[in-house]
């Protein structure tokens, strides 16, 4: 039974990976709905702080990324965003400045609601899991997801490392000043 | 024979999808190839099944001979020699004359590129075709999908390229197959010389709705032909009805905007079919569906479970707004 029993171990060990490649062609009437409800404020009640979730289903499937990849050039973000996230009369995508914030729940809020100084808002206008769906992929632009599910080619010619090889950027990078308190001397 | 009776009992012989049912002088040419190589073939395999029947049955096992020897008589030998280089060069010279009857045929084919009055770009999309006939004026510019009406007896050039994967646009009634390749365009002429709706469907594999892109070429008389253009290059008039008018809101409050196209609106992407004139359409979804309002509604409310991985997500929404935005969409004619 050796054989066999290889046979079913180089199965089980070539399809382990294979859930990353599963595609949820309709997501379900809720995430279908059109997005519009995010977070208002990060201020909650309780003594615990709001925290961010820092991964989404929707960032372990290689197809939702692959789907916000496409939506990103379908839905026009490259045009102020850059192809590829390189920045152009938006701000960039691909460094490690996340004006605000760079959870997968921040991000949908900043797709949703939009943001001053010329992020328009696109609630109700594209649906929640696309939302969730570009969410992941701006994440993967500054190298967030794993490389076994950022996507690795374009459709384009490239004009930029695909998101699979790019280096994580870490928004801890920012550098932030620690907040000055007047003291009295 | 046998392989005739197959080839007429083959479903769809003189139907709208077949290329043994020529309509224009290309698929003619390309018919008379196929028939040519057909017989040739065919006749091959009668006569090699035959031979080998015969060889068989003169050959067969008789008890007193048995086993057979090893050693063949040389004048046999001979035989067999001079049977099989003979068989070798009919084959050669069977083989030869297939070839160049396919150059004649595309060389003939070929030659009408450089003249035709009409042109029309074709664009493979997953999983639709996006048409454009391109006019001196831009805002005659008439823009459709999944129906290519052309003018009878005249020759028409398809200008043919993919916005994403290799899709293959293949008419067989009126032409061969012919490629769309993403970065390239492929230019070929194509004419239809009968009145009628051809059916066409992308030969290549696409993606998993490569089954469900289809389209129709719809030749009609000059006369029609050019009430059509003038019709769709037109910006379909406002909605009248209260029912139209609240259709067209949801239309333009809902995710439709992100990717389609309705001349005279606000909506104006180009991800998606251009629905100005989609009310005077045959068909939805690439030849999936009948052009119908509860097609129509159903294709809206949820096109994932028509066509699975399609591109255009589930929209659920009130039964009323639905009922209305249907109502629109069938207005735009």
């Amino acid at each position: 039974m050796k054989p066999l029993s290889g046979c079913i171990l180089a199965v089980v060990l070539l399809t382990a990976g294979c859930k990353r490649e599963q595609r949820l062609f309709d997501p379900g009437p809720n995430a279908s709905q059109l997005a519009s409800s995010v977070h208002a404020t990060v201020v909650q009640a309780g003594g615990q702080p709001y925290q961010p979730a820092s991964t989404t289903p929707y960032e372990q499937s290689a197809y939702a990324v692959a789907e916000g990849k496409r939506l990103y050039s379908a839905y026009n973000c490259a045009g102020c965003h850059g192809v590829g996230g390189g920045g152009a009369i938006g701000p960039a995508l691909s460094d490690s400045v996340w004006i605000y914030g760079s959870s997968p729940d921040q991000i949908y809020a900043t797709i949703v609601q939009g943001r001053g100084n010329g992020m328009p808002a696109f609630g109700g206008k594209v649906p929640d899991f696309q939302v969730r769906e570009l969410a992941a992929y701006v994440r993967s632009l500054s190298g967030q997801l794993p490389s076994t599910i950022a996507p690795s080619r374009s459709d384009v010619m490239p004009v930029a490392k695909a998101e699979q090889a790019r280096k994580q950027e870490h928004p801890g990078d920012e550098n932030i000043q620690p907040i000055q308190h007047p003291e009295s001397h | 024979m046998i392989a005739l009776a197959i080839l007429i009992a083959v479903p769809g012989f003189g139907s709208n999808q077949s290329s043994l049912n020529p309509v224009g002088p290309m698929a003619q040419r390309i018919e008379h190839t196929l028939a040519l190589i057909f017989f040739i073939t065919g006749a091959v395999y009668l006569l090699t099944m035959i031979a080998v029947g015969i060889s068989v049955w003169r050959n067969r096992l008789v008890r007193d001979d048995f086993p057979p020897p090893l050693q063949t008589p040389p004048e046999q030998d001979r035989k067999a020699v001079t049977a099989v280089a003979g068989a070798m060069g009919v084959s050669v010279l069977l083989l030869f004359i297939m070839m160049v009857a396919s150059f004649i045929t595309s060389h003939a084919i070929g030659k009408e590129n450089g003249r035709a009055p009409f042109e029309v770009d074709v664009y493979g999309h997953q999983w639709w075709w996006e048409v454009q006939y391109p006019q001196p004026e831009a805002d005659k510019m008439v823009v459709t999908a999944n129906e290519i009406h052309i003018p009878i007896g005249s020759l028409v050039r398809i200008h043919g390229t993919s916005t994403d994967v290799i899709h293959s646009f293949w008419a067989p009634n009126i032409h061969g197959k012919r490629d769309l390749l993403p970065g390239y365009e492929n230019d070929f002429v194509i004419q239809a010389d009968q009145p009628g709706r051809w059916r066409g469907q992308c030969a290549e594999f696409c993606g998993p709705q490569h089954a469900h892109m289809s389209f129709l070429m719809i030749a009609e008389p000059m006369d029609k032909f050019h009430s059509w253009m003038e019709a769709q290059a037109g910006t379909p008039p406002p909605p009248s009805t209260p029912q139209t008018q609240h259709g067209q809101q949801v239309f333009l409050s809902h995710a439709c905007i992100m990717c389609h196209t309705i001349r005279g609106t606000v909506a104006g992407s180009r991800v998606g079919p251009d629905l100005t004139h989609v009310g005077s359409r045959d068909t939805i979804a690439s030849g999936t569906l009948p052009n119908d309002p509860s097609h129509l509604a159903k294709w809206v409310l949820n096109a994932q479970q028509i066509k699975p991985g399609v591109r255009m997500p589930p929209n659920p929404m009130p039964q009323q707004e639905l009922n209305d935005l249907v109502a629109y969409l069938e207005s735009l004619r």
